[in-house]
């Protein structure tokens, strides 16, 4: 498929969502939209784990801090509720960018396994902070966001709202696919194959790694904002290890380093986490089953799903057509 | 006459058939209860989500699966124990089941957020089991959905505080859950305790759902005269085992949970003479307790926790409301309002809500003893109520007024002033 053909089809995918989803039960509205929010999450976690080879288990620390300052200005300063929402999603993605740049400070100088422990490390402080910060967070018990803004546009009916976190799920989307396609992301994949020849290219790694630290922030830090009203309620579970780990199991279930895949991994996840287990107890094999197996068979997630189907018929044909591999090579772009 | 009269009658029925038609949504439930239920079906909290279930549906199975006449839909959502996946489980209770009331909640901090969910989507939220004390007191105003059939947290550690103080002990360190309900427990006996005279001296909070308790229980003061404990589910097995195997003798008065019939059970002779306070012990000995807890016996295979009796007594509440109601819902505030006027002969004993949606119920001050109840053939471990305070309110002797006044208990208050 050529890169025009992928995103016509991802666009019509998401214009197909934006017109069936509201048509829906108000109930798959609601998921829909909680599950545009963890993709935006996800998306960001893919920036790092997909396009620079990060695997961050903290991404929960900047939806965390972007979803409380929402809460904390929305409920104890009534701050964000009319047209200034939008000035709450630039400090959501401020805060979040801000508190990456922070942590990047510890953790990009680690690589691999120690990565991981670090922004987990990381990740559990803002934890620490929302469960102990009783007169700020309200500790376990949480902030209430009751009120969704309103700018003319009533967000309090879900269908309203559904739409804004559309448009900034797809606007996200955009966004990342631009950065990752500019010589940037191209120099942060390169990272991600061989950061030692990057260097030796006389690329400043850290850098690079550190920028994409702070944007994938940011993005996390929108999430947050958008998490605080739809799920009006933001608790220290918010920030709990289980969303990082969520976050990085949706793109890896997706399949890393394709942006949509992230988005592909939170719509099955919500599906199974909060629709089937509405019908079905046995809702976690489920997900456990779809993990375990996407693994064994689809190391490269679902997004590697069309790929593996045509090894596998590549396979099955007694003659492998070299030819058509050397014209895919000559015609990929370099 | 008869051929006038049906035309007479032709506009207004078809006038009715179109609102009929108009509001088939809520037509449609009008011969049907439907009933969300909230517990927690898997995680740590699992066991308790199924006694808390188990109560409800031996009520409806003993009434033929109605309540008040009308057949009831009761559709049971795990919330897993966690406020947030609570709050998206009673939406899709609301939105896709249409439900006309949603019950239960464990947790304190799950009853704070499942309470605004009643405000927001206007449907009645019963609170069977989540205690959170602000929920009927400095919050009310802003659920007018919501009641109660349970208990506020410090309901019953008020009146424990009092006891407490009469045995004559002076110094008294807390031990209990680092979260809301364990603030509000441990607030409403250390205020009790300290207004009649003594003293707590040290206040320890491990997280809730602690399996280890060695790093704390060595730091326990040694010149306390009793501990106060509070545990929820599986922590209430591992402190009391733990504190005796290193030696500390000192006198346990706990909340309820600590010793509630849940854990009981499963633990050693080494809890006999434990003391707890609760609105309700399975070893009451009253004809309408001992019938339940024979029946409940023989269909789960177990003896009731309060978490079985509070929702048994809250399908028991539901089922007179409706009666009163001529087996039709009547909305959520209508509701509220009969379910208020209601006096009920629980299994706990007399039930009544008071002015702010709580109830009046008993407070049982219960020991731990190994005994044979209820005509059972072996030595088990019972709550033998020593002292009973007949309908305590959740204001205990403050006064309405006065009380509200303070703040809500929480981590800082009161204040622990003999803390060093």
């Amino acid at each position: 498929m050529t890169q025009t053909m992928k995103i016509v089809s991802v666009a019509a995918v998401l214009v197909v969502l934006a017109v069936i989803v509201p048509h829906s039960s108000s109930f798959v509205v609601l998921l829909t939209t909680r599950a545009m929010c963890f993709a935006i999450l996800a998306m960001s976690v893919d920036l790092l784990l997909g396009f620079t080879g990060l695997s961050s288990m903290g991404q929960a620390a900047y939806f965390g801090v972007g979803a409380y300052l929402t809460a904390i200005l929305a409920a104890k300063f009534h701050f964000g509720l009319g047209w200034d929402f939008w000035l709450v999603v630039l400090m959501g993605m401020a805060i979040g960018a801000a508190l990456a740049a922070l942590f990047g400070l510890f953790a990009i100088r680690a690589s691999g396994v120690y990565f991981l422990m670090i922004t987990l490390a990381l990740g559990q402080c803002v934890w620490g902070l929302a469960y102990r910060w009783n007169s700020l967070t309200g500790g376990d018990n949480g902030i209430n966001v009751t009120n969704r803004p309103n700018f003319g546009l009533d967000l309090t009916n879900e269908r309203t709202f559904f739409f804004l976190v559309f448009a900034f799920f797809a606007a996200s989307l955009i966004l990342l696919y631009i950065l990752v396609r500019s010589p940037f992301g191209r120099s942060l994949e390169g990272i991600r194959e061989r950061e030692l020849r990057m260097q030796i290219l006389g690329y400043n790694t850290w850098l690079h790694k550190y920028i994409a630290f702070i944007i994938a922030g940011a993005f996390g830090g929108l999430a947050g904002v958008l998490w605080a009203h739809t799920n009006g309620l933001i608790s220290p579970e918010t920030v709990v290890l289980t969303t990082s780990v969520d976050s990085l199991l949706m793109v890896v279930l997706g399949g890393a380093g394709t942006l949509v895949g992230a988005a592909i991994g939170s719509g099955i996840v919500f599906a199974l986490r909060e629709y089937l287990s509405t019908l079905v107890p046995w809702w976690q094999y489920a997900l456990g089953g779809v993990y375990v197996l996407t693994i064994l068979y689809l190391p490269t997630g679902l997004m590697g799903f069309p790929a593996r189907l045509r090894q596998i018929r590549g396979a099955s044909t007694k003659n492998p057509s070299k030819s058509g591999d050397a014209k895919k090579l000559a015609s990929a772009p370099s | 006459m008869t051929s006038r009269l049906p035309r007479k009658l032709n506009p207004l029925l078809l006038g009715s058939a179109l609102a009929l038609g108009l509001s088939l949504a809520s037509n449609a439930q009008a011969e049907e209860l439907r009933i969300g239920f909230i517990a927690p079906v898997t995680g740590i909290f699992a066991q308790i989500g199924k006694d808390m279930t188990d109560g409800f549906q031996l009520y409806l199975d003993q009434h033929g699966g109605k309540l008040g006449g009308a057949d009831v839909k009761f559709i049971v959502e795990d919330d897993q124990g966690k406020p947030d996946t609570g709050v998206i489980k009673a939406k899709k209770l609301i939105l896709q089941d249409k439900v006309n009331m949603f019950i239960g909640g464990l947790l304190a901090s799950t009853g704070y957020a499942l309470a605004p969910v009643s405000t927001a989507e206007k449907t009645l939220y019963i609170s069977s089991i989540s205690s959170a004390d602000d929920l009927t007191q400095r919050q009310l105003d802003k659920y007018p959905y919501f009641a109660r059939t349970s208990w506020t947290s410090s309901q019953p550690e008020q009146p424990l505080g009092q006891w407490a103080c009469d045995q004559g002990y002076k110094k008294v360190v807390t031990i209990a859950a680092d979260y809301a309900f364990g603030y509000e427990s441990v607030g409403g006996f250390q205020k009790v305790f300290e207004d009649c005279g003594g003293k707590v001296i040290q206040k320890i909070w491990p997280p809730l759902g602690t399996k280890d308790f060695g790093p704390y229980i060595p730091n326990i003061k040694a010149d306390a005269d009793a501990i106060f404990s509070l545990m929820v589910g599986p922590m209430a097995l591992q402190f009391p085992k733990q504190l005796r195997a290193a030696g500390i003798k000192k006198p346990i008065t706990a909340g309820g949970t600590s010793y509630d019939e849940f854990v009981l059970p499963f633990m050693g002779d080494e809890v006999i003479g434990d003391v707890s306070a609760l609105h309700y012990s399975a070893a009451i000995e009253t004809p309408a307790n001992e019938a339940f807890v024979k029946a409940y016996r023989t269909k789960y295979g177990k003896v009731p926790s309060y978490y079985s009796e509070n929702n048994y007594t809250t399908a028991m509440w539901l089922d007179e409301a409706m009666k009163q109601a001529g087996g039709k819902y009547p909305g959520p505030e209508k509701f509220i309002k009969i379910m208020e006027g209601i006096k009920l002969d629980a299994p706990r004993g007399p039930v009544r809500m008071d002015d702010m949606r709580n109830p009046i119920e008993n407070v049982y001050i219960k020991k731990v003893e190994k005994k044979k109840m209820f005509g059972y053939d072996k030595a088990e471990l019972w709550n033998t109520v020593i002292k009973t305070y007949p309908a305590v309110s959740q204001f205990w002797t403050y006064g309405k007024e006065k009380f509200l006044k303070q703040p809500v208990y929480s981590r800082d208050f009161p204040a622990c002033k003999y803390c060093e």
